[in-house]
């Protein structure tokens, strides 16, 4: 008989602050600059360089900590974490050791049975980010790109509490709604904005002690992150089975070839020598800053769900997905501000945005319409000023370029018509046309309606009302 | 000397400082970090029980700057650093991560 087993993991997270510069220089933070355009002394570690703090930086973790219900060390301080790596120009990364800057959190999940878990936050420390090597394929060298050098990091670092993958995403899902509510970071995991590495064991289930665990690296997705899990947790099983070991290492995962292997060791075992920073001085978090930081945090998810309900009617399966990002959510707001409608506002976002958002490869985050001309898409089709077909057609072109839907459609020539003379002329050329399709509708066979609604739709071009178009062919035949 | 460097703490101090020395080299590091912590100790002869950790010594706090780019493109002086340079970049060995 099998054993059964259980995995114990937990994450660190972390995450791109999206402040305008680096944490300890005036260097921008743009993404996508060419190599080193958005580099100085400090954030390339040149000798006598001297880093200050960006005041943003201490708002946005503090921010992100209340969020997650953890206390603020109010005495904070910044450490030196030494090792050698090119990506590192100081061969030290600032960050904090000994005294983060918030501990004892945690944020509540749900879980696949609909139940409420807990997952608990150990601390949140700031740090800086390292460069980024690209490898030169002519050469036998790498380039280094100092621009991500400085950008502020948070690291999140969980408790050993998820159990499965499932609640590895719902936390990770969480913290990244969390965060974007916030406005603290975009939280992209394809860009790197946001990267979580997973620390997994396995246990016979019902064993209190932990087994040897393993760190993972490199997942850019929530899928590779689903599946680097299963794939690392049969890999301890089959090891375990097998009597070996799980030897404690580092991994790093590839999506393409769906496997992990190890990363090689730096020389010797990680052995940072942290010592206190001496070019910062501490940071000392007065209860004023706090209320000022949590007097401007914005509504998060679970009150907004609770405004929709009361304040827009929509039905609980609207709110949920409109509210999942707050992208989305500000659209919706600003939207239903110009046109009202928070029924039509909330189905062109859940369905037409949402089936362009995977039919374009993009993220929600990618979302650039104006609220605006949404609204006036909206009007035109409240109106009947064009019809369904034509407005779908109109909201991707808004969608892709932001266009005016109302000089578009005009500029176009897609007003729907709406003269019922014009109408009913076409329908009769339709109806003499077509002798046995009206045979058919007299037989009792109504299928062959829809036969010349079409047809009148493609002499119109697609620009009457489908409606109408019914009614008036009803009328002619004598059906109503 | 009250702190004695055994040969494997300078050859692991070496690895982790990325230093190669010669055995005189060593020899003398050896000599050197002895006294550097024996000069340490002296600090532990004080009481400082009760005394808070400290970092800094001065009593200055919150130094900080506002998030506001202040620096421009200066590529071409922060790579004139650079022992050699492709395409904009820092040139390094071949490093996998």
């Amino acid at each position: 008989m099998s054993k059964e087993y259980e995995m114990v993991i937990g994450l660190e997270v972390h995450v791109e602050l999206a402040t305008k510069t680096k944490i300890f220089c005036g260097c921008s933070t743009a993404f996508g600059g060419a190599p080193n355009t958005h580099t100085c002394p400090v954030c390339t570690g040149m000798p006598g360089s001297l880093p200050v703090l960006n005041k943003q930086v201490v708002e946005y973790a503090t921010a992100v900590g209340l969020a997650t219900n953890c206390t603020i060390n109010q005495n904070c301080k910044f450490d030196r974490k030494n090792y050698f790596y090119p990506d590192n120009p100081q061969n030290y990364q600032i960050s904090q050791l000994y005294y983060p800057i918030c501990v004892n959190g945690g944020v509540e999940i749900e879980t696949a049975d609909g139940g409420k878990k807990t997952i608990g936050i150990h601390e949140i420390h700031m740090e800086e980010d390292a460069g980024k090597l690209v490898h030169d394929e002519w050469g036998d060298s790498s380039l280094v790109d100092f621009n991500r050098s400085g950008v502020p990091l948070i690291e999140i670092v969980s408790e050993p509490d998820m159990r499965s993958a499932d609640e590895v995403i719902a936390y990770l899902e969480k913290l990244r709604q969390t965060i974007q509510y916030l406005g603290a970071s975009d939280c992209k995991l394809n860009e790197g904005s946001m990267r979580a590495d997973v620390n997994l064991s396995i246990r016979e289930k019902g064993q209190t002690e932990f087994g040897t665990r393993t760190e993972t690296k490199n997942l850019n997705s929530f899928k590779a992150i689903q599946r680097a899990i299963e794939n690392e947790k049969n890999r301890q099983i089959d090891l375990i089975e097998a009597g070996e070991k799980v030897v404690q290492e580092t991994r790093r995962w590839d999506d393409n070839k769906e496997y992990s292997y190890p990363m090689r060791s730096k020389e010797d075992a990680q052995d940072y020598r942290y010592f206190p920073e001496p070019d910062l001085v501490p940071i000392l978090i007065s209860d004023e800053w706090i209320e000022d930081i949590k007097s401007r945090q914005p509504e998060f998810r679970e009150e907004k769900m609770v405004r929709y309900a009361e304040e827009f009617d929509l039905p609980e399966y609207d709110i949920d997905i409109i509210t999942a990002n707050k992208k989305l959510a500000d659209i919706f707001e600003a939207t239903v501000a110009i046109c009202g409608n928070p029924k039509k506002v909330s189905n062109w976002l859940m369905v037409e945005t949402m089936f362009l958002i995977k039919d374009r490869g993009m993220d929600v985050e990618d979302i650039s319409f104006s609220p605006e001309n949404l609204a006036k898409l909206i009007e035109l089709t409240q109106s009947k000023a064009i019809n369904g077909k034509v407005a779908k057609e109109v909201f991707a072109r808004i969608f892709d370029e932001d266009i005016d839907p109302e000089a578009y459609v005009k500029e176009n020539g897609l007003m729907a018509v709406n003269d019922e003379g014009e109408l009913k002329a076409v329908i009769e050329k339709v109806i003499a046309a077509n002798p046995k399709s009206v045979e058919d509708i007299n037989a009792g066979k109504l299928k062959a309606m829809g036969f010349l609604v079409g047809q009148t739709m493609k002499e119109m071009k697609g620009k009457a009302d489908p409606g109408s178009v019914n009614a008036i062919l009803k009328e002619l035949l004598g059906l109503e | 000397m009250a702190n004695i460097i055994s040969d494997e703490t300078i050859e692991y101090v070496g690895i982790l400082a990325k230093l190669e020395l010669s055995d005189e080299e060593k020899e003398q590091a050896k000599k050197d970090m002895g006294s550097m912590l024996d000069y340490i100790d002296k600090l532990n002869e004080l009481d400082t029980t009760g005394v808070e950790p400290m970092s800094h010594v001065f009593p200055v706090n919150n130094v900080f700057r506002e998030d506001v780019v202040t620096n421009g493109d200066d590529r071409d002086n922060i790579l004139a650093n650079a022992p050699e340079e492709k395409d904009g970049a820092f040139v390094v060995p071949k490093t996998f991560d």
